[in-house]
């Protein structure tokens, strides 16, 4: 899977709080939680995202809280990839569990705001087309890739138990 | 190589006679735990896979802690969606109102938890139950559903950090102190995808209620897990509630680290000398002595919340406000964290302390921690807060401001108005 998307950056320690607060886990729905995305570190984030954009933020991205809604919020408000220096571990698996694309690089920081990005899920490459500059991502372990090509873990562990 | 506690624990519940760090494992869980946030989103995806029974439902808790009693019309609907879930599937441990407690402080009440147990939890604060040397874990909503679906979690084995806590714990000092200094010197991912593994002889002393807090917070350093071995500590903790283990105490002896076990880190205190410390806003991380804070006012004080409202946590904020009032701009919230801590914080005459020194005592409720209902935040407030987290904005509007500290803290702050070492206080 190709994304091409532009980037929208943030930088280390995103909390969930700051993805989505949580006055607003009182839903469920992707486009409402989509609406209030970033409000807290960007006001008009939501209005901003154009489907297919992409977030790039440093070390630690989704540390905090276990709500599934933070990615969620990011796919209901039209963010098609994360690429962070690290990731926080329940935010890694909840993104693999509900199938929003993620990637670890370490060089997350070179990538510039409004930079034209495209990444190759499968390859693991990421390609600034803005900068012209190409870098390879951290590969997924292949239990994680197991997952993700199920589709999500629902499908995964439907398949493992049949 | 000898195994940590925490690959022993793991082993056991894939049937392997050891597991290594970085290696994935689909294992059995004994126990699984959901709230009013997280639960109705784990319903969706268990009703959406066309799931009909749950694994077990003796082995699933409903809680509905966080917006509860219900804000708002939308947080009763979701509340009402876990009470429909656990008559259809007849739950045993879903409580109401009036029978409930803060998840992380209930389930361990109950007996629901304990030694060498597997626990998954779809909220953060999980990894509280290491404390009775559980392996237990903060996992999403999908995992959730998965789990009730299949009885089992997918998980990768983490490496361990061991820290080493010697010395004679001084008076005001106490198991958040613990945290929050670790949190401080390692930052708030210095412990990603690990176990964190507390032990030393100021942990053999640390009663149960301060480890809970402990284990509570290794999330705020980005750690799976927190964990302390079973000791006489636990024994008696556990005892109340539960046959220790499934087949007895004795076990416990292979529920220890081994000596040559692998660690990826350790780190040794002294905590002989230490005052308690106070994170500043906006990270876990931002530790200062609480000597060394300065002039800080604040708006609000709450004592509660998973971390810090048990009883001992009450008893000594009672002991710091008993005869004393709360300073004229400052609101005080009491929140115990069970029904049967709010019960016995009665009969202590805890609750009239409180409230005679112009505080408020509520209903069990995550509430304020997260800026959910109970006590929110305005533009420019600051609050002293017992709870685990200080983001910006956690707790009520983005430009709020919440210092994290241990209950005497917190009480001694009610009472001048700023933060203060409870010492200043309670000598007057």
């Amino acid at each position: 899977m190709v994304i091409r998307g532009k980037v929208h950056k943030f930088g280390n320690d995103v909390n969930t709080d700051d993805i989505i607060s949580a006055r607003y886990l009182s839903t469920t729905d992707p486009g409402e939680l989509g609406a209030h995305c970033m409000e807290i570190l960007d006001r008009d984030f939501a209005k901003r995202v154009t489907p297919g954009d992409i977030v790039v933020a440093g070390n630690n991205f989704g540390c905090g809280s276990s709500r599934e809604h933070a990615p969620i919020a990011l796919k209901g408000c039209g963010v098609a990839l994360v690429i962070a220096g690290s990731f926080a571990r329940i935010f890694y698996r909840n993104a693999i569990n509900i199938g929003l694309p993620i990637i670890e690089l370490p060089q997350a920081e070179a990538l510039e705001a409004g930079d034209e990005v495209e990444v190759d899920l499968g390859q693991g490459t990421v390609r600034d087309i803005t900068q012209d500059k190409t870098y390879r991502a951290q590969p997924f372990a292949e239990f994680i890739c197991q997952i993700i090509d199920a589709g999500g873990l629902v499908n995964w562990a439907k398949e493992k138990v049949h | 190589m000898g195994q940590t506690i925490t690959q022993k624990i793991l082993a056991r519940h894939t049937g392997e006679k050891t597991v290594e760090p970085g290696t994935f494992v689909w294992v059995k869980v004994d126990f699984t735990l959901g709230n009013d946030v997280t639960a109705p989103l784990a319903i969706d995806t268990f009703e959406k896979a066309g799931a009909r029974r749950v694994f077990d439902k003796k082995k699933i808790a409903l809680i509905p802690d966080h917006f509860t009693p219900a804000k708002d019309i939308q947080s009763a609907q979701q509340a009402k969606r876990l009470k429909e879930f656990a008559d259809k599937h007849q739950i045993v441990h879903y409580y109401e109102v009036g029978r409930l407690g803060i998840e992380h402080a209930l389930l361990p009440q109950m007996g629901l938890v304990g030694p060498a147990d597997l626990v998954i939890g779809a909220d953060s604060h999980t990894c509280t139950y290491g404390a009775l040397g559980a392996f237990s874990t903060g996992v999403g909503s999908t995992d959730l559903a998965v789990a009730w679906m299949t009885g089992r979690v997918w998980l990768r084995v983490p490496e361990s950090m061991k820290f080493v806590f010697k010395g004679k714990r001084p008076r005001w000092v106490s198991g958040k102190d613990f945290i929050l200094t670790v949190i401080g010197a390692i930052g708030v991912e210095g412990a990603r995808y690990r176990a964190m593994e507390f032990t030393g002889e100021a942990i053999r002393r640390l009663p149960m209620d301060d480890r809970l807090a402990m284990c509570n917070m290794a999330i705020e350093a980005g750690g799976k897990s927190g964990i302390i071995e079973p000791d006489e500590v636990t024994a008696a903790f556990v005892s109340k509630t539960r046959r220790l283990t499934a087949s007895g105490i004795k076990e416990w002896d292979a529920l220890k680290s081994d000596k040559d076990a692998a660690y990826v880190g350790i780190k040794e205190y002294d905590v002989t000398k230490w005052e308690p410390v106070v994170a500043l806003p906006h990270l876990p991380s931002n530790i200062k002595p609480v000597g060394k804070v300065g002039k800080v006012r604040i708006d609000q004080v709450v004592i509660g919340s998973c971390a810090n409202g048990r009883i001992s946590d009450l008893r000594i904020a009672a002991k710091v406000l008993k005869g004393r009032k709360v300073a004229g701009r400052v609101r005080l919230l009491v929140i115990p964290a069970t029904q049967e801590v709010y019960l016995q914080a009665v009969r202590e005459g805890l609750v009239e302390t409180f409230v005679r020194a112009g505080g408020v005592v509520s209903t069990p409720t995550c509430g304020p921690c997260l800026g959910g209902h109970m006590g929110i935040l305005a533009e420019g407030e600051a609050c002293l807060a017992t709870t685990n987290r200080n983001f910006r904005g956690r707790m009520g509007a983005k430009g709020s401001f919440v210092y994290l500290a241990n209950p005497a803290v917190a009480a001694a702050s009610a009472v001048t108005g700023r933060i203060t070492h409870p010492a200043a206080v309670a000598k007057k």
